[in-house]
């Protein structure tokens, strides 16, 4: 752990009665900076970033639980979620001050390894594969023998959508994204001023899920090269797909997440939504108005009989390579994401949708979010979705190409142009950034 | 909150002159020039009645009432906003008022010190060290946070309260101000006659120089307390601990919660609203510093 750190935390309780062994351990840690092999004794003491709400009361069970007869005490910061956290993260481990603990999105790992950030925990952890399905395990260890994160929750993709409006102009629930056009186009001859859903050019995390459904593999490895396929035939597919959309004027095209998507969710000018298992949170503060009218289903299909879905968000919990405690900071890890009573917490105190295949239908899912009161079997849905999720293939520059969807996505969703264009300006920036970091590039 | 800040605070700095050079009464009312200044007004201070009636709105009324319309939720999101996570908001406020504080008060005296010196005393290198410092003015802040960071690191003392109020004493544009201020403001004759008088340097500074540099020195203190209050990235990386976070950080962490939460917009929006009080109240508590201006001409008749 960090010298300022390590003693700062020795200054603040100082007054309490954990002083003397916690100066203890600063003294004992002195001379091991970045042993992980060596065996722990005394207490330890680590920092953990993360935005999740309410995951100090989580942490609490910890520290007064298995952490105390470990003598393993966790201190956790909170952070703004984001991108920003990355670079904050990789800027602290520049100079070998990042926390023992980091929260990080699953698109952020290979940028986080790439830059040695995080320690691999394969060994303290090994055992824990069998508790996340293996389209999920599978992202943390990009594909490698290491373990450089454990799952904490998923966001399986879902389609949401206004159950009574649907019903008002006799529309069915689409199953395949053939049916969804068709849905689309239905509801703007019955209704001109409304639209099924929007196609947000500011949602580059939505755009990857849904490719990550079709079956596209934006980034992967042969040998010691990168390949980068954000063009593929399966991206492409869906890039049009949503481009012919826009174009025709079956959907919107203005961005999510502003007060005028707020406003049209909640007076019914939108009446779908294409999200992930975290929707009933973002609709109960985006439209308060139309509680228990929401229905959710399963995501349209590209093929009849399929049944995939992708992924939108979620998060781990990774060990960085500046601890000197990896050992204990790993087995906290271990515990917060497949810990029955850790779940438990987790998803009282701070809502997540837990990764932990077993956590997904436990006490604390047995009823639906309040939003979807009318929806009883909402979280045995949600399990079984989240089972269908496609595997993800994320780089170490996600973020390069997440802000060249947002720029080209974004003008060609405003003027209504080629969005296979913008397909490819993404894919060759997303390239020559790589080639510019120095990594090899196979085509 | 900085639109306002920023944009008021200029006329702080020209108002020394406005003020000395005050028209004869009873002119008549320029059209254009007063047109020009109240649709900058309103430009500026929309935002701010965005903010003020939106605090106002409870959750379910905020994206869907009319804009300009007040809500009725005003007591309730101060309630909400000081349970959140047992005040923590009063925290941030508290750290936000020592950072902008005392590092705009620190920051006054070094620009006080070294504009002086600047201004009265001839040395040589006098003329270089100026012309680094207006290259200094031009170096937007932002660029140095990451280097200053990887430096207090050495020094550990990254994450500290520290961390934020070092690197924002010596602001180059203040001391750039106090020197113009107190080559305008201060007489070489003044300083002369003390030294004749037999007084110390240090004598003729704190009570011959320091108070004809006071509405200067106001405007300095003024220009980096806001800077301070409204900074975001320097903090942001030096910081971890949420406890020592100030203001502008610990709403970005309720409207960042990740993509499985909700944004906290009503807390966020009453949370904005409420930081920028304390800057509209300092700066009508110290505008009547400036008029101080008027006494300041020692040997000016």
């Amino acid at each position: 752990m960090p010298n300022a750190q390590r003693r700062r935390l020795v200054v603040r309780s100082a007054a309490s009665a954990l002083a003397v062994a916690l100066g203890a351990s600063a003294l004992a840690a002195c001379g091991s900076s970045g042993g992980d092999s060596k065996a722990e004794s005394g207490p330890v003491s680590l920092t953990y970033w993360t935005w999740t709400p309410g995951m100090d009361k989580v942490v609490d069970l910890w520290n007064k639980g298995p952490g105390k007869k470990d003598q393993i005490t966790v201190t956790v910061k909170k952070q703004a979620s984001g991108d920003s956290l990355v670079t904050k993260i990789l800027t602290a481990h520049k100079a070998k001050k990042a926390p023992d603990l980091v929260q990080a999105e699953y698109q952020a790992l290979p940028t986080l390894v790439s830059n040695d950030a995080l320690a691999d925990i394969a060994k303290e952890t090994g055992d824990a594969k069998g508790r996340f399905a293996a389209g999920v395990w599978q992202q943390t260890t990009l594909g490698t023998d290491a373990v450089y994160a454990i799952p904490q929750d998923i966001g399986p993709m879902m389609f949401y959508y206004r159950a009574d409006l649907f019903k008002k102009y006799g529309l069915k629930v689409p199953t395949t994204w053939d049916e969804f056009a068709q849905v689309a186009r239905q509801l703007k001859k019955k209704a001109p001023d409304k639209d099924l859903t929007t196609f947000s050019a500011n949602d580059s995390g939505l755009f990857a899920g849904l490719a990550q459904q079709a079956g596209a593999k934006w980034w992967t490895t042969s040998g010691d090269k990168w390949k980068v396929a954000i063009d593929d035939a399966a991206t492409q597919k869906v890039a049009k797909f949503w481009g012919d959309l826009v174009k025709e004027g079956a959907v919107d095209n203005q961005p999510m997440y502003t007060p005028a998507w707020n406003k049209a969710l909640n007076t019914g000018k939108q009446i779908a939504w294409v999200s992930a298992v975290w929707a009933p949170g973002t609709l109960t503060t985006a439209a308060p108005d139309t509680k228990g009218k929401w229905a959710m289903a399963p995501l349209p299909q590209w093929s009849t009989g399929q049944d995939v879905t992708g992924s939108w968000g979620g998060s781990s919990t990774a060990v960085t390579t500046d601890s000197a405690h990896k050992e204990a900071a790993a087995k906290f890890a271990a515990w917060l994401n497949t810990d029955g009573s850790a779940l438990q917490a987790l998803a009282k105190e701070s809502g997540i949708y837990p990764a932990a295949t077993n956590a997904q239908t436990s006490g604390a899912f047995a009823t639906p979010p309040a939003y979807f009161a009318n929806q009883p079997d909402f979280y045995t849905k949600a399990a079984e979705i989240a089972k269908t999720t496609a595997p993800s293939a994320w780089g170490p520059n996600v973020n390069v190409a997440y802000t060249t969807f947002n720029d080209a996505f974004g003008a060609a969703a405003k003027n209504k142009s080629d969005f296979v264009a913008a397909l490819n300006t993404m894919q060759e920036a997303t390239v020559a950034d790589l080639k510019k970091q120095g990594f090899g590039v196979s085509r | 909150m900085s639109s306002l800040a920023v944009r008021e605070a200029p006329p702080a700095a020209g108002t020394t002159g406005a003020i000395r050079n005050r028209p004869p009464l009873r002119r008549r009312i320029a059209l254009v020039p007063t047109l020009t200044l109240v649709l900058g007004a309103v430009y500026t201070l929309l935002p701010v009645a965005w903010v003020v009636v939106a605090s106002t709105k409870s959750g379910s009324e905020l994206f869907s009432t009319f804009t300009f319309l007040p809500g009725t939720g005003f007591a309730d999101n101060i309630r909400q906003l000081d349970a959140y996570r047992d005040g923590v908001y009063w925290t941030w406020m508290g750290n936000s008022a020592l950072y902008a504080g005392l590092g705009a008060l620190l920051s006054t005296c070094v620009s006080a010190l070294s504009g002086y010196a600047l201004a009265i005393y001839r040395f040589r290198g006098r003329e270089a060290l100026f012309n680094i410092l207006l290259a200094g003015v031009l170096m937007p802040p932002i660029i140095l946070a990451v280097p200053q960071y990887l430096l207090l690191a050495k020094a550990d003392l990254t994450d500290s309260y520290l961390s934020v109020l070092l690197p924002q004493i010596l602001s180059p544009y203040g001391v750039y101000l106090a020197r113009i201020y107190a080559s305008a403001a201060v007489p070489t004759d003044v300083v002369e006659a003390g030294r004749m008088d037999g007084a110390g340097e240090w004598r003729i500074f704190t009570r011959v120089a320091l108070p004809m540099m006071v509405p200067g020195l106001v405007t300095v203190f003024l220009f980096q307390f806001v800077a301070v209050w409204n900074n975001f990235l320097l903090p942001y990386i030096m910081l971890s601990d949420d406890e020592k976070f100030p203001i502008t950080l610990g709403l970005y962490t309720l409207l960042e919660q990740g993509s499985n939460q909700p944004a906290l917009y009503t807390l966020v929006i009453t949370g904005a609203f409420l930081a920028v009080l304390p800057l509209i109240a300092l700066f009508l508590v110290i505008q009547r510093f400036w008029s101080l201006d008027l006494l300041s001409g020692a040997v000016k008749s």
